[in-house]
């Protein structure tokens, strides 16, 4: 007991900012809507049967083909990079570090504004592959474009864990794999690759999670042409002003992810190793 | 077997191997034996492939075995932390290697289970080394490192992780292990008790060279520079003009000076070895059981004189007493052999882990 007045910040804050909103969404997506937004106090479960609309359930299928195709390509950069930090020299591993945190020191919105410039029919993409003698190509306002943005957005979130579970790394395990005969990339395969998968697990979660909701960038680099959980959500809220249904989207968002945390705790648990 | 011709490497400003050279038998237990830092672990790791020297030479059957990467030679390497694979099983941490060799399974599974019970840990067989004790990993260490049937087996310190009990058990277990398999051992260590109890010839080095390379009774018994005399065994280092002349403890006959009726001071301050006599005061007398140490101070001399004799002793402190030995007992340690260190160490070996 007398260990509560402790808590007591984190709790206000949970409760404030997690609970009452959680709360009203969750009690939101079982009334009706009102007229002009709003609800009215008529339960309800028809916002879920409606979920089941395959208009909406390829809206979440495209997510998830996105946010999946957003994660794997964040592997592939993100892997290879971090692998080349862990192995600089200590000063150079910061400097290094720095430099892949260094764009969340700007806006956001900016970032992603400036990526329709490079992207857009006579920006720098186009100037550049005119300049290797190829045709131009039309990327912004479609999913290789929102892709784009995703990766770029959310790669350091990928890169981060990784390299954390990289530099923890005991280097003799890769002496003693080459010393019982292993060739650098056996020994990558069996012992480097193993011992970082709770690494990709967790990178590979951070940035599934923030690309799968995202609507943001959808909007601006897939120019409202890709409909993305995300949208749907904001669209319900603040468009059709059917916070119910808003509501329950919401939950169905939330609940893939817990899914997906669940499976990454799970997955983690048994990789441990100590 | 093994040739090592004037190896010498640095790091950065530091000379870590200073013109080494060594041979090593087929069969042999050799060690090397020095205080941390003096370069043992880095011609370890040349010896396995991590570093490359800036000079020398390293034959293998007479073939050239620095231009052969790690992870292509006959040699392997019990790592001092062990590192175990954590996330495999004692099986497939000891199965590791074969399956690099690409044997067919069922040789594979024979091999691990005769060397899992050879190190008798059989019944351990799927467990993760987290789930072990240390002397368990060290066994699995060992088990992993010659179920590969290498021509040398390299271990690095393979006992200081162990404590007292487990240590002395292994210590035989590995010279058991030698005789068994024949496969051919060379030991890291700075502790001069588990070179001595386990090779056959030792390597003492210091500051990045080999001072001298004996079997260990000639070693201790016939030092040839004043560290090996300080580094190996308790020493008296007595400086005279033309060199130093060094005594064990064990050598030096201590009498009662009243009860054995000398009279006479022949201490002059400056000792020549032959033959002796030295006169003092007894200021320590430990009882160590089946022997007795005494520190004896002598005038003239910067340290007290060691001396042990077997049972307990029949001097106490504080008394006069006069020192002498055999002539054999006086080993003459030449001026003109370079002293890499100081000078007047009857010391222990420093403890400590490599850097």
């Amino acid at each position: 007991m007398k260990r509560w007045p402790l808590t007591g910040p984190g709790l206000t804050y949970l409760t404030v900012f997690m609970v009452i909103p959680l709360g009203l969404v969750l009690s939101y997506a079982f009334l009706r809507r009102g007229r002009f937004g709003g609800v009215v106090d008529e339960p309800t479960t028809e916002n879920f049967t409606r979920l089941a609309d395959p208009l909406y359930a390829d809206v979440v299928l495209h997510s998830t083909w996105i946010a999946a195709l957003t994660t794997v390509l964040a592997l592939l950069i993100g892997y290879p990079t971090a692998y080349v930090i862990a192995g600089l020299p200590r000063r150079r591993q910061t400097i290094a570090l720095i430099a892949v945190v260094l764009p969340f020191w700007t806006s956001f919105l900016i970032r992603v504004y400036a990526w329709i410039v490079l992207l857009s029919g006579p920006g720098w993409l186009n100037k550049a592959l005119r300049a290797i003698g190829l045709g131009p190509v039309d990327v912004l306002y479609t999913d290789a474009a929102v892709v784009t943005g995703l990766l770029y957005a959310y790669l350091p979130l990928m890169i981060l864990p990784l390299y954390a579970s990289l530099v923890r790394l005991d280097p003799q395990l890769r002496e003693a794999a080459a010393n019982l005969g292993a060739g650098p990339w056996t020994s990558f395969r069996t012992v480097t690759l193993p011992l970082t998968v709770p690494g990709i697990l967790t990178g590979c979660l951070f940035v599934f999670v923030p690309s799968f909701g995202n609507f943001v960038i959808p909007e601006l680099l897939g120019g409202g042409r890709s409909v993305l959980v995300g949208n749907l959500i904001r669209d319900q809220f603040l468009k059709a002003r059917d916070w119910p249904f808003g509501s329950a989207l919401a939950l169905a968002l939330l609940a893939v992810l817990m899914v997906l945390l669940l499976a990454q705790a799970w997955a983690a648990r048994r990789y441990a190793t100590r | 077997m093994i040739e090592i011709k004037g190896v010498s490497h640095r790091f950065g400003r530091t000379r870590a191997l200073d013109d080494v050279s060594l041979d090593i038998g087929e069969g042999e237990f050799c060690a090397l034996l020095g205080p941390s830092g003096c370069g043992k672990t880095t011609l370890l790791r040349i010896l396995a492939g991590f570093e490359t020297p800036d000079v020398g030479a390293v034959t293998l059957d007479r073939e050239d075995l620095l231009s052969v990467p790690p992870h292509r030679r006959p040699v392997n390497l019990m790592f001092q932390s062990f590192a175990l694979f954590p996330h495999m099983s004692v099986e497939r941490n000891v199965a590791y290697g074969l399956e690099r060799e690409r044997l067919p399974r069922a040789a594979i599974r024979e091999r691990v289970d005769a060397v899992l019970a050879t190190v008798g840990l059989t019944a351990y067989a799927r467990r993760k080394p987290h789930e072990l004790s240390g002397g368990q990993r060290q066994r699995v260490a060992l088990a992993r490192a010659i179920v590969k049937r290498p021509r040398l087996l390299l271990l690095d310190e393979p006992l200081s992780a162990l404590d007292k009990q487990v240590r002395a058990e292994m210590q035989l277990e590995l010279k058991r292990l030698q005789h068994e398999v024949g496969i051919t051992f060379l030991v890291v260590t700075h502790d001069q008790e588990e070179a001595m109890s386990l090779a056959d010839r030792i390597a003492v080095m210091n500051a990045g060279r080999i001072e001298q390379t004996d079997a260990p009774v000639t070693l201790y018994e016939r030092p040839r520079t004043t560290f090996v005399a300080g580094f190996v065994g308790a020493n008296n280092l007595f400086p005279g003009p033309n060199g130093i002349t060094a005594v064990r403890p064990e050598r030096i006959r201590i009498r009662n000076r009243i009860g054995g009726g000398k009279g006479g001071n022949d201490n002059d301050g400056t000792v020549e070895g032959e033959g002796e006599r030295l006169t003092g005061t007894v200021v320590d007398v430990s009882f160590h059981g089946g022997t007795s140490h005494l520190a004896v101070r002598v005038p003239g001399l910067d340290r007290p004189v060691l001396i042990a004799v077997q049972g307990p002793s029949r001097v106490t402190s504080g008394e006069q007493v006069s020192l002498s030995w055999p002539p054999d007992a006086a080993v003459h340690i030449p001026a003109s052999i370079p002293a890499s260190t100081p000078v007047s160490t009857p010391a222990s070996p420093i403890e400590g882990e490599e850097p």
